[in-house]
């Protein structure tokens, strides 16, 4: 980033800019200078940033009709179904966009594990994705309890109710979390005023996370640095902006097909039964993206160990560039590390398949056998790892393998699996 | 392209896991050639109007539809009753207003504008005169049962004598397709019960189908024209998405490496 010289053509736009760079900033974002070996993996940054800006602008648009208020919410939700020009357009886009969101945001993490993209010096990036993720999180939950039906009222209680899980403090927390002694009005007003808030902080934070990328440049398949600009890259404007835009267009067909095909498949039916505090719902499950933690804190016996278990789930990934001990980043030149890799996925699909199981027998054991695993994986078997594994050797720069220049044959091979 | 398509199969996998675990417990539910399913998917008008019959006439003795007005039957998408014959509908109830000038309440012939006239002033009159049980207001039920349509016709035709040694207590029924197999409301349907203008003969299967369709209407009134607007919307992205591919595959052409 330090390295850019930029000076405009027109003396107004020198002039401007000796003021407030942003031409400099313009031209940064356009040169950038991106690994050219970037595979479709890569495309789904600029397609979370794309599915944000459309749950803040439907989003918006929600809250001009929305009325938080536990008498009115769902009958505005109602009403905006039904009666504001194009409502059920904009909200199911919103509904749908947060499990659109989701789906982005794990394909990105999962693709960071698998290139490595938290080692050094990406640590600081992958922080400030944790955090991101964690609010994410934060508001879908938030979002989820609004249009105040079954779920939204009895989600909002068991999770609220977890923070009573802390030793002497946690009734006074949730009181103070609900306004009340139980989820009510207060609740209700205070989670869309959250609601409205965490998108702007995902927005600030999404901005240091682009801005901590272009300190060091992308990861790329191989994992290896590379000089940049060099023949290893080519500049972000056209090159990555056409190919970000070919995958994102390919992710707004199937977005579409939700939401104009099958908007309420990812819901649950109870949430079109408005909330009533007296009649609890059989199952109480929350959306399909919170299920595997869902699913971890239920595998622990003891209610505050199990919050503890959950949390530390999350929180574990931040501690991961220090976890994983290897120095070589691409899981495609660590043989061990990739079939572990594989586990993982399989584990956390496990675990969100038993979390909308009810917690009991078999399936109660699966979600305990799980949940040690991913631990395991993560605090031990990484560790590990890193001193064991016996890795492939690793290209001198991404052109070498794109031209097929490597002496060994296994990695030859494995070149032609993940060239793309 | 190869890793796209890896991604593509990955990702509707997951959804599928995702879709199926939450309809855990599936029971076989009846079925019918419902118009309203797929990418073209309309409502049978005749099935709407029969439907909207039969819910007047049978359903809102007890079921309220608070969500709907009787403007709602006239409108593009719904039944599509005349203006006339909407505003002769909506005339045939007595619609409480007020306070007039002198403070008093007092009733009037319904307008297109007021809601759907509620059986009950309240839940607790509801509950009262329904054995405890609040018959659900049917604004958004289909969506509000794991089945969907399926669900609601199955119910209406799923009454049956209840199984040797079940017991059931006085304004309890047996129904196969309830969820514990105990209902509160009553078989409603038998043959002829209503008298369709339209000449249709009155089965109990047709009746449950045109008041399902209807039900189906009342939840997702936009749905005709979610579906026009979506298969507008996917073929515009695909053209879209075919245009953009090849101007990457241009654009990239200037170096060596492939996309």
């Amino acid at each position: 980033m330090s390295d850019h010289e930029y000076t405009p053509k027109s003396k107004f736009g020198k002039w401007f800019n000796d003021r407030l760079p942003l031409l400099t900033l313009a031209s940064h974002l356009t040169d950038y200078p991106t690994p050219k070996n970037l595979n479709y993996w890569w495309t789904f940054g600029g397609i979370l940033t794309f599915c944000l800006i459309t749950q803040i602008v439907t989003g918006l648009v929600l809250a001009m009709h929305y009325i938080a208020h536990a008498d009115m919410a769902f009958d505005s939700v109602e009403h905006i179904m039904r009666n504001v020009n194009y409502g059920w357009l904009i909200r199911y886009i919103h509904a749908n966009g947060a499990s659109m969101f989701f789906l982005a945001v794990y394909i990105h993490i999962f693709r960071s594990l698998f290139y490595g993209s938290y080692k050094s010096p990406r640590e600081i990036i992958w922080i400030i994705g944790i955090i991101i993720y964690l609010l994410m999180m934060a508001a879908a939950f938030l979002g989820y309890v609004l249009p105040w039906g079954q779920m939204s009222f009895w989600g909002a209680t068991v999770i609220t109710n977890l923070f009573s899980a802390i030793p002497l403090v946690g009734e006074g927390i949730v009181t103070w979390l609900w306004g009340g002694y139980s989820v009510d009005n207060p609740t209700l007003t205070r989670f869309f005023t959250l609601h409205y808030l965490i998108p702007f902080l995902i927005l600030g934070l999404v901005v240091l996370h682009i801005w901590a990328l272009h300190v060091p440049g992308n990861n790329n398949p191989v994992g290896i640095d590379i000089k940049k600009p060099s023949k290893d890259t080519v500049p972000f404007h056209p090159y990555i902006v056409i190919k970000d835009g070919f995958a994102l267009l390919m992710f707004m067909i199937v977005f579409a097909f939700f939401v104009f095909y099958t908007p309420n498949i990812l819901g649950h039916a109870d949430n079109y039964i408005e909330a009533n505090p007296l009649v609890t719902p059989a199952h109480i499950v929350p959306e399909w993206y919170l299920l595997p933690f869902y699913a971890i804190l239920r595998s622990v016996p003891d209610k505050l160990l199990g919050v503890v278990a959950m949390l530390s789930a999350i929180l574990i990934l931040a501690a991961l560039p220090w976890l994983d001990t290897s120095k070589i980043r691409s899981a495609v030149f660590r043989p061990l590390y990739r079939q572990f890799y594989w586990i993982l996925v399989a584990d956390v699909l496990i675990l969100g398949y038993v979390g909308a199981m009810p917690a009991e027998g078999l399936y109660l054991l699966v979600a305990r056998v799980a949940t040690a695993y991913y631990f395991l994986h993560f605090l031990v078997v990484l560790p590990i790892l890193g001193y064991k594994e016996k890795t492939l050797p690793v290209p001198l720069s991404i052109t070498e393998p794109v031209l097929g220049g490597s002496p060994n044959l296994a990695l030859a091979k494995n070149k032609e699996n993940f060239k793309d | 392209m190869k890793n796209f398509l890896r991604i593509f199969l990955i990702t509707s996998l997951v959804f599928g896991l995702s879709v199926k675990s939450n309809s855990a417990e599936k029971i076989e539910y009846l079925t019918t050639d419902w118009s309203f399913k797929g990418l073209f998917g309309k409502f049978d008008r005749g099935a709407l109007q029969r439907g909207y019959q039969v819910y007047t006439e049978v359903c809102s003795s007890c079921h309220s539809m608070k969500y709907l007005s009787y403007r709602n039957l006239a409108e593009k998408g719904g039944p599509e009753f005349s203006i006339a014959e909407a505003k002769a509908i909506a005339a045939s109830f007595e619609v409480t207003d007020g306070p007039n000038d002198d403070g008093e309440m007092f009733t009037r012939p319904g307008k297109l504008s007021d809601k759907f006239v509620m059986p009950y002033d309240n839940v607790k009159a509801a509950q009262a005169a329904n054995g405890g049980a609040y018959p659900p207001d049917m604004s958004v039920l289909v969506k509000a049962r794991g089945g969907g349509v399926d669900y609601i016709y199955s119910l209406l035709q799923g009454y049956e004598d209840p199984p040797i040694g079940m017991s059931l207590d006085d304004g309890v029924y047996y129904n196969k397709y309830m969820y514990g197999n105990k209902i509160k409301m009553a078989n409603q349907l038998s043959d002829g019960l209503v008298e369709y203008g339209d000449g249709t003969s009155a089965s109990v299967e047709q009746m449950s189908k045109d008041v399902t369709t209807f039900l189906m209407w009342a939840a997702e009134p936009h749905l005709e024209s979610r579906h026009q607007m979506g298969f507008k919307a996917i073929v515009y992205l695909i053209i879209l998405t075919i245009l953009v591919y090849f101007s990457m595959k241009k654009i990239w052409s200037r170096i060596e490496t492939e996309v």
